[in-house]
Order: C-alpha cells, then sequence, then structure tokens
C-alpha cells in the first residue's frame, strides 16, 4: 500500500497561521494508509474558547486595508505584503479596464466582489462527543482514504486527548518527511519558515499579472500547501491534500506552490467537497508547480465541489489557475484532472515546456449535469526542443449541463522537435446539453508535428440494448459505458482515487438518465 | 415455454412480422431459415425487446407476457440472445461486464453475487468451450475483435449466462469453416435438456453441426413451412424458391 | 467588436459618403455605414478575428476605387491569368463592371447572368447573416458584381466564370465588389469566382468581396474561389451559403495571393437534408497572412458537412484555419466532419489552427481533426536516393500534398491553370529558400 501524507483542510479560509491545532495520526497498521491530517476547523463556535479575535475583523469587501489586515493576522513578512498589495493594485486596475474574462463559454451574473468576505476570523473547535457529530462527508472522505475509525474520532476532535498525542504524532511524521529533505507544510507556514524557497518561487509560474481570478488570489489568499522536494529525492509517500468550504458567503483562495529540484519526483493528490448552499460561492484558488532538471510532478486532483442543485441554484465558482513549468531538461508535469463538482468550472491546467526534452501530460474527465457549466482544457507551451505534450480530454455532458474543451498547443520558434498528440471526445446524454471543443493550435517551428483528434457522440443505442439484453438495468448500462469512456484517464489516477471518480461519475449521472 | 400467436412487427412504416406463429418447447432446439428480409432478425429483437418496433400478438414465455417486459427483465428471466452484430463499448472491460450481467441473473434467481475472483475462475472454464484466449478477457466489450471472435465471445457469454431460451441471430454469418465449427460445438455443448434454442440461419451449413429438432421456413413474416431437420437440407438443394416461397423484399 | 477607436474612425471618415442609389437602397447603405461607426472594426480580441490584425489595413488612406480605370487589361490578358473555362465570363475592374472584356456566351434559356447593378432590386436581397465590419462596408459601398439567376430545373453545363481584377495606379483604393447567386430548385450550377492583381498599377489595394448563393430545393452548386491578388495587396471576402432543403453544395477555395487575406466561407442549413462540402487551399509565402474562417451553423436537421483545408507555408508567411461548426438544439441527424492539415516550409512559417466544435443536439456525428508538420525526411531522401535534387524533391511532394485539394477540382482546364498558379507560389518559396 502506498503510503500517503495528507493536508487536510476544513474551511480553509479561516483558518492558517491562526489558532490552528495541528493534528496527526500514529503509525497506521500494516496495510492500511499512514497519513499526517493537519486539520484546522471552523465549526460553529458553542463553547466560548477564543476571545482575542473577534469574527467582524475583517469587514466584507476588498480594499487595501483587508490585504493588509490578512496580511497582518497571518504575520506576514514585508515582502509577502508588498507582493500582496502589488497584486491589489494591479487587479483595481483590472477591474477598471473590465479585464475579468469573458471569454469563456460560461454565463453567469456579474459578482460583486465587494460582498465577498475575503477573510473571516477563525472560531475555535468545539469539542465533539462523538463520531455522529462529525460532519459526515468528512467521515466519508476519511473512509475513502481508508482511515481507521479509532484514527478518524482522533482526527475529527472527538476525543480530545487524541489531539494531544497527535501533536507528536505529527512530528514523527515529519520526521519521516524531513529525514529526505522532503518540506510539505501548510503555505503560511512556509511563509515563515522557508521564506527563502517561497520568495524564489512565488510567481515564477503564475505572475500575480497573469489574469483577473489569478491576480485576485496574489492580494488576498489564506492559505494552501507548500511542497519541496530536493534535489535526488523521490518522495516516499504520495502528498494529498483535501479542501474543503463550509462557511457562507466566503470566497476561497487557496496558493499551492510544489517545487520540485533536479531529478526528484513527487505525486500529489488534491480532493474537494463543499456543503449545500444556496448561493453561489467563488473559489479562485492558485497552484503553481515548477519541476527541474529531470523532475517528474504528477497532479491528481478530483474536484467535487458542490454544483448547485438541479435548478442551478448555489454551486460554487471554480476559477482557477493551475500551471506547471518544466524549467529543466527532461522534466515531466502531469495532470490529471476529474471533475464532477461546481457550479462552473474555469480551469486550465498547463504546462510550459521550457527545459529540452521536457514532457507535458494532461488527463482530464469532466462532466457537466443539470445546469453545470464547465469551459476546461489546458496550454501546452513548448519551448524547449524535443518537447512532448499529450492531451486526452473526455467531456460528459447530461441534463442541461454546457461542456467546452479550450485548449492551446502552442510551438515557439525555438521548439525544434515538438511533438503534440491531442485527443477530445465528448458525450451527450440527452439533448438539452452541449459539448464545446475548441482548440488553439499555433506552430511556429517546420519540425513539429502536431495532432489533434476530436469527436462527439452519444451513448448509442444498440450499445444500450447489447447491456439490458445480458440482464444490466439501463441506469447502470449508462454509467458502465460511460465509465468505460473515461477509462483511459481514470488509469492515470492513484487506485483508491480511480475508484473513488468512477463512484462520483455514477453518482454524479443519477438522475440525468432515462 | 415459449409460445408466439399471431405476432405482428412493424418498423419505420415497413410491416415486418406479419402473423408469425411459433411454439417451442423445453429443450428443443428450432431451426428459422429465410431468405434475406424475411424477418428473421426482426423475430430475434423482437423477442428480445428492442425498442423501435410497433409489436402486436401474443407472446408468452413460461406462461409471462414476453412483451411486457424489459429487455433485461427477458435477460433476467432466462432469454439470451446472441447478437448477429456484436456491438462494441470502449472502456468496458469484457470481464467487468459479463460479471455485472450475471449477478443481476444471479439477484434475480435468488443466488449470491461472484466477487471477482471466483467469477475468474469460473469464466476461465467456459473460455475453453469455445477455445477463448483468456487474453480477451481484459479488453474491451468486442473492441477489436474480429468477426469471429465477436461470435465466440457471444457463446461464451451464453455459457456464463446459462439461458433457458437462447437465440441465436445468424450466429454462422461470417465466419470460416474453422470458426464456424468451434462455435457450433461450443452450442452444442451448451444444449441441455432445460435449455431450448432458436437458431436464426440463412444457410443449411450451421446445422449440419447443430442438429435442429424442427426447422422452419420463414417468408414475408410468416411461418411458411415446419419440419423436421431434413427441411434445411431440401432448402440448402432447391433453395427458397425451389420450395416455392414467395419471396419479396420487407 | 467594441466601440471604435480613432484608427477606425479615420477610415470611416474618409469614405465621405455612401454611392447614391434608387429608393431605398440609399437608407440601407447609410445604416450599414453607421453599424460599422457603431460597432467599430473587430481586433484580435474578437474571437473571429483572433489571428488576424486588421490594422494594417486601416492604417492606410484607402479611398474608393473610380470607374473607368483600364490597368493594361485586355481579354487575352484575362484568360491568360484567370484561365479561359468558355462559357459566360464576367469581368469586373476594382469592382465595376467591365463590359468589353466579359463575354456572354452559351447563356442556357432562361438563365439570368449579368452584373448585379442592373438589375433592379437585387442587392437588397443579399446579405441576411450578422455583419461584421468590413461585409457592413461592402453593404454600404458595393458599386456592382454578379447577378446570377438559375431558374427551376435546369442544368448549367458550362461554368460560369466571374473575374474581379483589383489595381491601382497611384493612391491607395478599395473596391467591394458584391455578387449573388439564386439557384432554383432542381437547378445545377458551376461559379468560379477568380480574384486577381491587374498587370500593371499593383500597388497597395484592398478588394473587400461579398458573394451570397442561395440554393433552392434539390440544387446543387460548385462554386470555386481562386485568390491570386497581388502581394502588395488586401483581400477580404465574404462567401455567404443558404442551402435549401436536400440541395448539394461543393466549395473549394484556393487562396494564393494577397498581403493580408482572409476568405471566410459561411454555411447556414437552415432547410434539412442538405450538404456542403467545403475544401481549402492556402500557400502563404514570403509575408504572406492568409485567414481561412469557415463557418457552418447546422440549424435544420438531417445536413451534412464535410470541411477538408490544407496549407502550405513557406517564407516568413502565416496560414490559419478557423474553422467553426455550431450543431442547434434540434439538428439531430447532423453529420460533420472538419480536418485542417498543415505543411511548414521554412524556419519561419507559421501555422495556427482552430477546429471548432459546438454542439448543442445529442443525435449527432462530429469529428475534427488538426495536424502540423513538415515534408517527410524519409521520402526526402528516397527521391534523393534516386538522384532527384533536394529542391526538386522537396517541389515535388510539397506539390503531391496541394495536389490532394487540387484534383477535386472539376474542370481540367481550371485545374491545371490553378495548379500552374500553385506552383509558381511554391517557387518564390523555392527561391527564398535557396538565396
Amino acid at each position: 500500500m502506498i503510503e500517503r501524507s495528507i493536508l487536510y483542510y476544513y474551511e480553509v479560509i479561516t483558518s492558517y497561521g491562526l489558532g490552528e491545532v495541528g493534528q496527526g495520526v500514529a503509525d497506521a497498521p500494516m496495510g492500511t494508509l499512514q497519513t499526517d491530517i493537519r486539520e484546522i476547523a471552523n465549526r460553529e463556535y458553542k463553547y466560548g474558547f477564543v476571545t482575542d479575535l473577534p469574527a467582524d475583523a475583517v469587514p466584507r469587501g476588498l480594499s487595501e486595508d483587508v490585504v493588509r489586515l490578512i496580511s497582518a493576522k497571518k504575520n506576514e513578512p514585508e515582502w509577502m505584503l508588498n507582493w500582496r498589495l502589488k497584486a491589489y493594485r494591479y487587479w483595481v486596475q483590472l477591474k477598471k479596464s473590465e479585464a475579468e474574462p469573458t471569454w469563456a463559454r460560461v454565463h453567469y451574473p456579474p459578482i460583486d466582489y465587494q460582498d465577498i468576505i475575503y477573510y473571516s476570523a477563525p472560531k475555535p473547535k468545539k469539542a465533539l462527543k462523538s463520531l455522529d457529530e462529525v460532519d459526515p462527508e468528512v467521515l466519508a472522505m476519511f473512509n475513502k482514504l481508508g482511515i481507521s475509525l479509532a484514527e478518524q474520532e482522533r482526527l475529527s476532535g472527538v476525543a480530545m486527548d487524541a489531539i494531544v498525542d497527535s501533536v507528536s504524532v505529527a512530528t514523527t511524521f515529519k520526521k519521516k518527511l524531513a529525514d529526505v529533505g522532503v518540506i510539505f507544510c501548510s503555505f503560511s507556514e512556509a511563509v515563515q519558515n522557508h521564506p527563502d524557497l517561497v520568495q524564489k518561487y512565488l510567481g515564477s509560474v503564475v505572475p500575480y499579472t497573469d489574469n483577473f481570478f489569478a491576480t485576485l488570489n496574489s492580494a488576498v489568499f489564506t492559505d494552501g500547501s507548500f511542497c519541496f522536494i530536493p534535489k535526488g529525492v523521490r518522495c516516499p509517500m504520495e502528498l494529498s491534500t483535501y479542501f474543503r468550504i463550509n462557511a457562507a458567503d466566503t470566497g476561497q483562495f487557496e496558493r499551492t506552490l510544489i517545487v520540485a529540484e533536479e531529478g526528484a519526483y513527487v505525486s500529489y493528490l488534491e480532493g474537494c467537497t463543499a456543503p449545500v448552499r444556496d448561493k453561489n460561492q467563488l473559489h479562485a484558488a492558485v497552484v503553481e508547480i515548477v519541476a527541474l532538471e529531470g523532475a517528474q510532478v504528477k497532479y491528481s486532483t478530483v474536484q467535487n465541489w458542490y454544483p448547485g442543485d438541479a435548478e442551478g441554484r448555489g454551486g460554487i465558482y471554480n476559477f482557477v489557475t493551475k500551471r506547471g513549468k518544466c524549467a529543466g531538461a527532461r522534466s515531466k508535469i502531469s495532470w490529471t484532472q476529474v471533475e464532477t463538482g461546481s457550479a462552473i468550472t474555469w480551469k486550465y491546467p498547463s504546462v510550459v515546456l521550457q527545459g529540452d526534452d521536457s514532457v507535458g501530460e494532461f488527463y482530464s474527465v469532466a462532466l457537466t449535469a443539470n445546469r453545470q457549466q464547465a469551459d476546461t482544457g489546458t496550454k501546452m507551451i513548448h519551448i524547449g526542443k524535443n518537447t512532448k505534450s499529450t492531451i486526452l480530454s473526455k467531456g460528459i455532458s447530461a441534463g442541461f449541463g454546457q461542456n467546452t474543451y479550450r485548449g492551446r498547443v502552442r510551438v515557439g520558434k525555438s521548439a525544434t522537435g515538438a511533438q503534440n498528440h491531442t485527443q477530445c471526445d465528448s458525450l451527450l446524454l440527452g439533448s438539452t446539453c452541449g459539448a464545446h471543443t475548441i482548440p488553439y493550435i499555433e506552430v511556429k517551428n517546420p519540425t513539429a508535428r502536431v495532432e489533434h483528434e476530436a469527436s462527439t457522440s452519444k451513448i448509442r443505442e444498440d450499445q444500450l440494448f447489447y447491456c439490458r439484453q445480458r440482464g444490466i438495468r439501463e441506469e447502470d448500462a449508462v454509467s458502465m459505458i460511460v465509465n468505460g469512456f473515461c477509462r483511459e484517464v481514470f488509469k492515470q489516477l492513484p487506485m483508491e482515487f480511480a475508484v473513488e471518480a468512477q463512484k462520483l461519475l455514477s453518482v454524479s449521472l443519477e438522475g440525468c438518465v432515462g | 415455454m415459449l409460445n408466439i400467436k399471431n405476432l405482428h412487427a412493424t418498423v419505420g412504416g415497413r410491416h415486418i412480422l406479419q402473423g408469425l406463429n411459433l411454439q417451442v418447447g423445453e429443450g428443443e432446439v428450432h431451426a428459422i431459415m429465410g431468405p434475406n428480409g424475411s424477418g428473421k432478425s426482426t423475430l430475434a429483437h423482437v423477442l428480445a425487446g428492442r425498442d423501435g418496433y410497433e409489436v402486436t400478438g401474443e407472446v408468452t414465455y413460461e406462461g409471462r407476457d414476453l412483451l411486457a417486459m424489459l429487455p433485461e427483465e427477458r435477460a433476467t428471466g432466462g432469454v439470451f440472445l446472441a447478437f448477429q452484430y456484436p456491438v462494441e463499448i470502449p472502456g468496458v472491460g469484457n470481464l467487468y461486464f459479463l460479471r455485472t450481467a450475471l449477478n443481476a441473473i444471479r439477484k434475480q434467481r435468488g443466488l449470491d453475487e461472484f466477487d471477482a475472483m471466483d467469477f475468474l475462475e469460473f469464466a476461465k472454464a467456459q473460455m475453453k468451450l469455445v477455445e477463448m484466449d483468456p487474453s480477451f478477457m481484459n479488453r474491451s466489450v468486442n473492441e477489436g475483435f474480429s468477426g469471429g471472435e465477436k461470435k465466440r465471445n457471444e457463446i461464451f457469454q451464453m455459457a456464463v449466462l446459462e439461458p433457458k431460451l437462447a437465440i441465436l441471430d445468424e450466429t454462422d454469418s461470417g465466419l470460416d469453416i474453422d470458426a464456424l465449427r468451434i462455435v457450433a460445438s461450443g452450442v452444442n455443448a451448451l444444449r441441455r435438456k432445460d435449455r431450448a434454442m432458436l437458431v436464426i440461419t440463412h444457410y443449411q451449413r450451421l446445422l449440419d453441426y447443430i442438429e435442429p429438432d424442427h426447422v422452419h421456413v420463414l417468408a414475408n413474416g410468416r411461418i411458411v413451412q415446419s419440419g423436421d431437420k431434413n427441411l434445411g437440407r431440401q432448402l440448402e438443394a432447391q433453395g427458397y424458391t425451389g420450395l416455392n416461397v414467395p419471396v419479396t423484399a420487407g | 467588436m467594441g466601440a471604435m477607436d480613432t484608427r477606425g474612425q479615420t477610415f470611416v471618415q474618409r469614405l465621405s459618403c455612401v454611392p447614391e442609389s434608387n429608393g431605398g437602397l440609399t437608407a440601407f447603405r447609410r445604416a450599414a455605414l453607421e453599424w460599422v461607426s457603431e460597432h467599430g472594426f473587430p481586433t484580435t480580441r474578437d474571437e473571429a478575428w483572433k489571428y488576424t490584425q486588421v490594422s494594417p489595413i486601416l492604417d492606410i488612406p484607402f479611398t474608393p476605387a473610380q470607374q473607368g480605370m483600364d490597368l493594361g487589361l485586355s481579354p487575352g490578358w484575362i484568360d491568360q491569368h484567370a484561365g479561359r473555362l468558355g462559357g459566360v465570363r464576367l469581368v469586373f475592374i476594382n469592382g465595376f463592371f467591365a463590359k468589353g472584356l466579359s463575354s456572354f456566351e452559351d447563356i442556357p434559356q432562361g438563365a439570368k447572368i449579368t452584373n448585379l447593378a442592373s438589375v433592379e432590386g437585387s442587392f437588397s436581397q443579399s446579405l441576411k447573416d450578422q455583419p461584421n465590419a468590413f461585409t457592413a462596408l461592402n453593404t454600404a459601398l458595393a458599386r456592382d458584381g454578379a447577378f446570377i439567376q438559375i431558374p427551376k430545373n435546369v442544368v448549367l453545363e458550362t461554368p460560369i466564370h466571374l473575374v474581379f481584377v483589383s489595381g491601382t495606379e497611384s493612391e491607395p483604393t478599395m473596391s467591394h465588389p458584391r455578387s449573388l447567386v439564386v439557384a432554383e430548385a432542381g437547378s445545377t450550377a458551376t461559379v468560379v469566382e477568380t480574384h486577381l492583381g491587374a498587370a500593371t498599377g499593383t500597388g497597395r489595394y484592398l478588394s473587400n468581396a461579398v458573394m451570397d448563393v442561395a440554393l433552392g430545393e434539390g440544387a446543387v452548386v460548385t462554386h470555386i474561389y481562386v485568390q491570386n491578388e497581388a502581394e502588395t495587396a488586401f483581400h477580404l471576402s465574404h462567401l455567404g451559403i443558404r442551402p435549401g432543403a436536400g440541395s448539394r453544395v461543393t466549395t473549394h477555395s484556393v487562396a494564393l495571393g494577397g498581403r493580408i487575406a482572409r476568405q471566410e466561407v459561411k454555411v447556414m442549413f437552415n432547410a434539412p437534408g442538405a450538404q456542403a462540402v467545403l475544401n481549402g487551399l492556402y500557400m502563404p509565402m514570403n509575408k504572406q497572412h492568409i485567414d481561412n474562417p469557415t463557418a457552418i451553423e447546422h440549424i435544420a436537421p438531417q445536413c451534412e458537412s464535410r470541411t477538408l483545408y490544407k496549407g502550405v507555408i513557406g517564407g516568413q508567411g502565416v496560414g490559419i484555419f478557423d474553422g467553426r461548426v455550431v450543431v442547434h438544439p434540434g439538428a439531430i441527424g447532423t453529420d460533420s466532419s472538419q480536418a485542417n492539415k498543415n505543411l511548414l516550409l521554412s524556419d519561419t512559417a507559421q501555422a495556427n489552427t482552430r477546429p471548432r466544435l459546438e454542439i448543442l443536439a445529442d443525435d449527432v456525428k462530429c469529428a475534427h481533426g488538426a495536424t502540423v508538420g513538415q515534408l517527410d525526411d524519409q521520402a526526402i531522401f528516397y527521391l534523393r536516393s534516386r538522384g532527384v535534387p533536394v529542391q526538386v524533391a522537396r517541389d515535388i511532394l510539397t506539390l503531391a500534398f496541394a495536389d490532394e485539394m487540387l484534383n477535386l477540382i472539376p474542370m481540367t482546364a481550371l485545374r491545371s491553370h490553378v495548379r500552374e498558379r500553385a506552383m509558381l507560389r511554391m517557387r518564390a518559396e523555392a527561391q527564398e529558400v535557396i538565396g
């Protein structure tokens, strides 16, 4: 069994650097996952615990003061504050010049950026009496990750003594990573403890000027993960982050930075959920990956933010900038995403192939059901010689869902021998949904070889009949065929995630077919 | 076990089955022969419950109204159709597909579901029947299979699903002589006292291997002649016109 | 398109006024010009113009071309440069009808083939789609063009050849030919549209052509478009096709000339069971920029569209294929394919391709593909090993790539004429490689 380290963000917006309680788990029994879960929860305040952090410290809306306040609350060094302020000022310019992107094939009413709470003071955990009081979705995620019941109790803060225990456990675990030099911590901690690394790499792939949402994130990001794999190290376990939005009316702006030095390897997983809310919530995250010479980073996401109800009320606006830079020769960055959640997804995990012989991959399954909209794809920017990229995108539309693949493959003048292969397949379930494929292929080097193929189809009546003739119910047959359609992408995920992704897909399709 | 009375079927305005009558008893093997367009495949599809046909008449299967049942209910009730053109389902593993189907049927019969390991053992034994390479099991349903492999896969599925009524729709079409022999011996091995078969074919040659109890000639949507296995040989020698069977399109 | 910037304003101001015409036409033209003022010219922020900047065009002080320029043209020169196809040939110089250079052989009974200006009320029949700034400019400023009406069930054996010659002897001028083709139910016709730079005075000019083709039920139309403008010129064209039920249209576009050229083909399937085949070849060399947008709207059910465009790009040329297929709700049974293949001949050549699919109906079959690559080294080596010099080997293979499209052109005379022009373009590239 693969070992895995998990950062668990429970309502990230309110948590980092403030009143957090580090928790972990003792070495798990053989055959289960070893986990280090750092949970920082913001559950309903009940037992009056903290007094010196008033919850109304940061008012609704965005201003320079708010940015300063966020930075101050996180006790950030001046360089960090200055970076945030530069981003904020740039964002004000963008806002003024109406630079909020409109080119994506998604529709939503204008976002009132002054009606979002960018930071709310953390509220302390209440002591729970039993596991029954823990959010069932959190428990489900724990089960999914193979965490034993006893551990779940500790993780959820049910047994207070366990929390005390786990502080040292966390240290044990950290020691295991520290032994090989891997740093895996919250972004806030990294700013405090590894300022040189953060300063060196922050914004080096996604500068604060990158785009409207990335700029906003740069100004107000709350927390996220930081991961550093030093030269020659193969990270001994998979690293995971689990994000969850819980509070209403808040925006969520995580920032993740992954650096793999020469010859390093890491596999990183990201999962997300959000509870049901009838208002839309903005989630504008940024993920940056740097891979130096010979390094390999594999980033897998299973995104299951709340998609809104069948009428399209509520749900997360998932406006995310993810980009990796293959900075060194022979480096490789691979994105795998399974996008089943969110009301709107606007996301293009990309790779800048700068090093010679570097490799970029993008494997994606995006499902839009009910009133969901997704405009997602990738950018592969070939700069180095003999760089290779592979794009495999599977879009599924059901109900009134609108699903767009948008991908850019750019081969620069210097990218001699560059190769790209793109395959985009769309599956339509029903006549009221839409599937769109919008590739942009730009080639400036004659030795490049770029191929793009796409197809759109529906589940054929004869396929359904064949399954039903063998005794399989129609709904199960649809789910089976859809999962088959996605198989090549699921193969890229770690086993448990693949199983999870299949289940998610089947659940998301329920009620959309027939 | 199967009783068809005055069966009519229309598709796209074309009246294909025009009052077909047929009775099949438990364990009997019936061959249905007929020229192209006589309605053979329509009969198979209507019995399996395919959408798109306007159907009237009466079909009882083990005393139940077959026409009122969903395709999957017919299947779990023991009706199996070996397709003339087995469908490819990309990404869905052959073995996974078949286990899902078998478990649906076992559930209906009140049996325990097979887990992956037990099923694999069970399936391997059945594969030998049709001389199938186990590597096929890891491929997607029918994807990249040759015509002969697809037909063998159909018989293999029949062996696994253990139907009470098997309908073989032109199982011999597109097979070379070796494949035909393998498929036929698979079918023969699956003949049982409690398993009826409806073998639909254009040619006699399949019936040289699978000896039917009864042979019927289908023309213009009706059974126009019935007899024993010799009727097939007679057809082979004289052709459908020799039997004075009216041949028209549709 | 946003509000007009100063560059666009200056451009429009130079036009001073629209031509005076009869009846409501003047108001119609004014409205079109106002549309341009209001919406401005496209920028690269407009998806449909993403890869083509129009500012180099707007920066040039174009004024409308005047009638009566002779540009050293003769029927023999036209034969030589546009090809001699036999049958009817209408020649236009800078958008004005040149009757003396035209011929009216073999016009079949009932068919009407003449210049648009001579047909009352024909003008406002055309351009029913959403305009862009340039098609609107055409509406505002067009002086003449071809008018073709093929009556019901008439089959035209010989092609109708429309030749548009442009040029200027001094100041930069522009012209806006406007043509209309109506093929009534059950009729069959072939229309060849050639755009040429004149023998003399091939300075900076802008040719901004619009042609509308309406097909009646079951009509069959083949449209061949050969664009061989001067390399100093700017060329924009819009071919709008409205196929009737069960009709069939095939277009062949060969784009060779122009400094900046953009030839758009738009098909609106409003009636069921129609078929459109769009073939294209573009060969930007030197510093040419050739953009080929295709837009196919499947609104009615059971229509079929096939698009295949190939680009041969050399020098510092930029070739663009920008295909867009939209399948609207209810357009069930749509069968659409789009393919684009590009061959880059030099280190500085550029290919941009964007085959887009937007699908809002479920019972459809749609696929698209695109490739960009270079000549096969092994094939070149093979030819060289048989004694063929390297440049000849490259030419042979390049031509073979282009021939897939050229061979689809139905008339032998035209095909060999176009092939010859294409080879001349390639040679321009070869010279550059050697030099």
